[in-house]
């Protein structure tokens, strides 16, 4: 490797909007913790205003870094190696999220084989249950909680099967939609991002009617015990997901009816893609873990 | 770095952060009053409302760290020079490789167990409440589940610098280079499955106590891999002592010993009795502070020439490295002792019998700071540009891309790849 010439290394011009991005986050943390602080306790203040300021400004942020980088992406300033660098960032922030959402998978595994299990008596624990806890009952869903709290479980059938086919079939309407673009038919490649879009859109309507359902009919609430917990911390962090997943597929079908993306140039909509596989993958296990078993 | 941007960004996200940290104890009723491990029920049931600014600020914190460890990951996959293949690359970058995953592995673990801690103080949820069918043991596990690998995170850069000093100061190339490399990536995976040695007296089932006090006691065998190799790589070496190597020398005994006391920690039993004694305390210290921030001081007084391009002031560096050996060894090494004997941790107040001990270790704390002062002073020098100009190489066995290009180092350093042969 004698007198080869390398690529430049990629140097980007300075940009404002990190900082931007920092101050945005400052004020989300902020008001968020005020607001909560203000909600729950009954107070006055300025929370909710600040939170909405720094959401208000990280949305500016993220217009702002975005459009500058599809201009320099559109004008050919980026590199081959810098492609590479977004998607394996792309691939390394989906682990990280996996490993999130591992974290309330475990506090649902260890309640429901650990916890649960030993307030009933088990193991060792005969002494716990019969003096903390008399006349209690270990079992799961747990309806009813050493407290005495009672509520209802979530059956599978019906809105979560529902809701499970309808992710699964975005899911493949994604991938058909990277194929067409691969292929360069534009046609298919809309069409298919857009029923996508709107099975995402679906899936979260669904997904409110059975928290609605939850809450009115079932008496199963965020505060019903560990089973309530779980139920909606997992599926509430889920639909957050998919929320954030179809605004990135919206922001991505705009961007092919103006012509962007090719065979060569596509990562933001792979990145859009592969993320909207993830949170499909994170479902079925929710669908699992979470209804079925 | 691979996302230059995503790299500035992470970066101002820290001040903000800790500004909302540190402003929380000016809230009413006080700041956060739990401690770092922000234990459940002292972070629900007990804790203040500063709680809920705390759980927001490790947020972006945990945001910051996994943008900056995937830039870390992305730019040794992607960027590196030609011919810089992964068994050349320097043990440094390799550590700094590995201990980028572990960040992106358990911060958002930690990210999850903060978030419980909100909803459980705040919107009545029960993960750590036994009532509603939790329980405060789950706490621990999730946040022992990051807090282990964390305190990997701390230590393996430091294992990367010290691999990288003592082969320039003792003239040879790094003994077992690739043992190096195998027993770091071994003690980041083992690292997952270690944590709940922190909580061997919550009551656990005999079987789980034995499995993570065997995998504990596993890690020995990486880590005296790396001790081994260390001292091998002075073996007959031409070996000189100039500061950072003083630094590396004081590194590898002081954490050895620290590293010996927590393998006695790591038996179970024995466990039951040092659990939350200073014998704990002098164990991490001697790993975190004669371990990692030694390290730092030996990274420091390496690589200051390089960053600033003037020698620092030999005397005043002389005066910092034994002014701080003697004193944090008076500070710590007591502490094994009142811990044996039945000091907790924690506690503001302790028993008439533990005073002389404690005395002592008082006046190393204070001469430990005060040793600072003088770091401080020199790197106030090194900053203004006093001193003797470094040349290129700065150390006569240093080897490596760094040490290629002047002192200090250009804006970009290099503007395209430097080809590794």
């Amino acid at each position: 490797m004698s007198e080869q010439q390398y690529e430049k290394y990629y140097v980007p011009a300075q940009s404002p909007w990190p900082i931007v991005g920092a101050v945005a986050l400052f004020l989300i943390a902020v008001g968020a913790g005020n607001f909560v602080i203000e909600t729950t306790k009954g107070k006055d203040g300025y929370g909710g205003w600040t939170l909405l300021a720094g959401l208000a400004i990280l949305v500016i942020m993220l217009v702002g870094w975005f459009r500058d980088q599809i201009e320099e992406s559109m004008t050919g300033m980026h590199s081959n190696q810098l492609g590479r660098s977004y998607r394996q960032g792309m691939s390394w922030f989906i682990f990280s999220e996996v490993m999130f959402f591992a974290a309330f998978f475990g506090a649902l595994f260890y309640a429901r084989m650990i916890a649960v299990p030993w307030l009933g008596g088990s193991s060792n624990n005969a002494m716990t249950n019969e003096v903390l806890w008399p006349g209690f009952e270990a079992m799961w869903p747990l309806v009813k909680t050493p407290g005495g709290t009672t509520t209802e479980a979530m059956g599978w059938f019906g809105l979560p099967l529902a809701n499970t086919v309808v992710l699964l079939i975005s899911s493949v309407t994604a991938h058909f939609a990277h194929v067409a673009l691969e292929e360069g038919k534009r046609k298919q490649l809309t069409l298919f991002l857009g029923v996508t879009i709107l099975l995402g859109l679906g899936f979260l309507v669904l997904q409110v009617e059975e928290y609605v359902h939850a809450y009115r009919e079932m008496g199963l609430m965020l505060t019903s015990g560990v089973y309530g917990n779980t139920f909606f911390m997992l599926t509430g962090f889920h639909g957050l997901h998919v929320t954030l997943g179809t605004i990135l597929l919206i922001i991505m079908f705009f961007r092919v009816l103006k012509g962007h993306f090719s065979k060569d140039n596509q990562f933001a909509f792979q990145a859009a893609s592969w993320y909207w596989h993830f949170v499909d993958v994170v479902w079925v296990l929710l669908f699992i873990f979470v209804y079925i078993l | 770095m691979a996302l230059p941007r995503m790299n500035n960004w992470s970066f101002w996200i820290l001040p903000f952060a800790f500004l909302i940290l540190l402003s929380s104890l000016f809230l009413e009723g006080g700041g956060p009053n739990f401690g770092w491990t922000f234990y459940a029920p002292l972070s629900t049931t007990y804790s203040n409302d500063s709680t809920a600014l705390f759980v927001f600020s490790v947020h972006i914190m945990g945001a910051s760290s996994i943008m900056g460890a995937i830039n870390v990951i992305v730019t040794i996959f992607n960027m590196r020079a030609p011919g810089m293949t992964w068994m050349k690359m320097p043990l440094f970058v390799w550590t700094w490789l590995i201990t980028a995953f572990l960040l992106i592995a358990v911060m958002p673990v930690l990210a999850g167990a903060v978030t419980m801690v909100l909803t459980d103080k705040f919107f009545g949820t029960s993960f750590f409440n036994a009532a509603g069918g939790g329980d405060p043991v789950l706490f621990q596990h999730i946040f022992w589940f990051f807090g282990h690998p964390e305190v990997y995170i701390m230590i393996l850069p430091a294992f990367g610098i010290i691999s990288q000093i003592v082969p320039t100061f003792s003239r040879k190339p790094l003994f077992g280079y690739a043992s190096m490399v195998y027993a770091t990536a071994s003690i980041a995976l083992l690292s997952f499955i270690v944590w709940a040695h922190h909580m061997f007296t919550t009551g656990m089932p005999v079987a789980a106590e034995l499995f993570f006090m065997f995998a504990t006691m596993l890690i020995s065998v990486p880590t005296g891999v790396k001790v081994f190799n260390w001292v091998a790589t002075m073996w007959r070496g031409a070996i000189t002592f100039e500061i950072p190597m003083l630094f590396a020398l004081a590194f590898i005994v002081l954490f050895t010993i620290g590293g010996f006391s927590g393998l006695m920690l790591a038996i179970t039993p024995v466990d039951f009795q040092y659990h939350d004694t200073y014998f704990v305390v002098a164990h991490f210290h001697y790993v975190l502070v004669t371990g990692a921030v030694f390290s730092i001081m030996a990274a420091v007084y390496y690589w200051l020439p390089k960053w600033c391009g003037k020698m620092y002031d030999l005397g005043l560096a002389k005066w910092h490295f034994w002014c701080s050996l003697i004193s944090v060894n008076v500070l710590f090494f007591p502490m094994h002792f009142v811990g044996l004997a039945g000091m907790p941790r924690r506690i503001p107040d302790y028993a008439l019998q533990f005073a002389d001990f404690n005395k002592w270790i008082s006046i190393g704390g204070f001469a430990f700071g005060l040793s600072q002062l003088i770091f401080l002073a020199l790197l106030i020098k090194a900053c203004r540009k006093q001193g003797e100009p470094a040349t290129d190489r700065v150390w006569e066995g240093a080897e490596g891309l760094e040490w290629e290009i002047p002192s200090p180092a250009p804006y970009h350093t290099f503007e395209t790849p430097p080809v590794v042969k």
